[in-house]
C-alpha cells in the first residue's frame, strides 16, 4: 500500500496501491512531491493499475500534481486507470486537462 | 416498508477510519449480492460523507461518525451519515461542485460523487448541532435465493 517510485531517464514514475482516500492521499502527496523536487522530471507518470479504490482525495492529488508538474515546468502523464476510478474521474472534469490516456474516456 | 435488515455504527471521526466504514457498509450491503459497480458505488460515496465529516464537521477536533443501514426487500439500501459537528450554513451553496471551505487539495467534489454516485441524496443540516446525510440506492435484484 502507498507508492513506489522509479526512475527511468526523464520521467518519474509513481506506481500508486491500494486505497486513495483522505487519510492515505496525504503521504503519497509528500513522496512523490519530494522526490519530483529532487529529480524535476520532465515527465511524472502517476500509475493507477495497482489502485484498488479512490475518492474524490484522488482527484485532488492529480490536481495537485498537475500543477506540481506545471510549476517545475514539466508534464503529467495518469495510466493504467481502472473502470471504477474513471467514473470518478470524469465527474471531476480532470479528462479536459488532457492528463489521461485516451481509453479512459471510454470506460 | 419495513427494512430486512439494518445496522448501526459510530465511529471516532480518525482519518484512518475511512477505509474502515466504507469498508463495513460494504460487507454489510453485500448481503443484497450487489455487483462490483454498485459495491464501489456505494463505497465512493461512503468514503465522500465520512471524509466530510472528519475533514469539516469535526474540523479541530475528534467526534463520532454515526452510521446506520438498512436493506429492504426491494434491494434497495439506505445508509445515513450523520455527526454533531459544526453544520452547515448553506447547505445548497456546499453542495455545488467544486465550492470547498477546506482549501489544500480537496477538490470540493463530495457531495457530487454522492450525488452522482447513489439514486438519492437528502442533506440536513444545523449550525452548531451537526449535520446528517441519507443516501438511497437501489441495487438491482437479480435471480439469487439467499438466506
Amino acid at each position: 500500500m502507498g507508492v513506489e517510485l522509479k526512475k527511468d531517464g526523464k520521467e518519474l514514475i509513481a506506481l500508486l496501491s491500494g486505497d486513495i482516500d483522505h487519510h492515505t492521499a496525504k503521504q503519497m502527496r509528500e513522496e512523490i512531491d519530494s522526490q519530483a523536487g529532487l529529480d524535476k522530471p520532465e515527465l511524472l507518470k502517476l500509475d493507477f493499475q495497482h489502485v484498488d479504490f479512490m475518492d474524490s482525495s484522488g482527484i485532488g492529488l492529480i490536481m495537485g500534481r498537475y500543477k506540481l508538474m506545471q510549476s517545475l515546468g514539466g508534464r503529467l502523464r495518469v495510466i493504467n486507470v481502472p473502470n471504477y476510478i474513471a467514473r470518478v474521474i470524469r465527474l471531476s472534469g480532470l479528462d479536459q486537462l488532457g492528463v489521461l490516456e485516451k481509453d479512459v474516456e471510454h470506460k | 416498508m419495513k427494512p430486512i435488515n439494518e445496522m448501526t455504527l459510530s465511529i471516532l471521526s480518525r482519518s484512518s477510519n475511512e477505509s474502515f466504514a466504507r469498508a463495513a457498509v460494504a460487507a454489510f450491503v453485500a448481503q443484497l449480492d450487489p455487483t462490483i459497480d454498485e459495491l464501489a458505488d456505494i463505497k465512493t460515496a461512503v468514503s465522500e460523507a465520512v471524509t466530510n465529516c472528519i475533514v469539516h464537521a469535526y474540523k479541530d477536533a475528534i467526534g463520532v461518525i454515526y452510521i446506520s443501514a438498512k436493506l429492504f426487500e426491494n434491494g434497495k439500501v439506505i445508509v445515513r451519515i450523520r455527526d454533531k459537528g459544526c453544520g452547515i450554513e448553506d447547505v445548497e451553496q456546499a453542495m455545488e461542485p467544486m465550492f470547498t471551505t477546506a482549501g489544500g487539495e480537496r477538490a470540493g467534489l463530495g457531495f457530487a460523487v454522492m450525488e452522482s454516485f447513489m439514486d438519492r441524496l437528502r442533506v440536513t443540516s444545523r449550525v452548531g448541532r451537526g449535520t446528517s446525510v441519507t443516501m438511497e440506492k437501489i441495487i438491482a435484484r437479480r435471480c439469487v435465493q439467499n438466506g
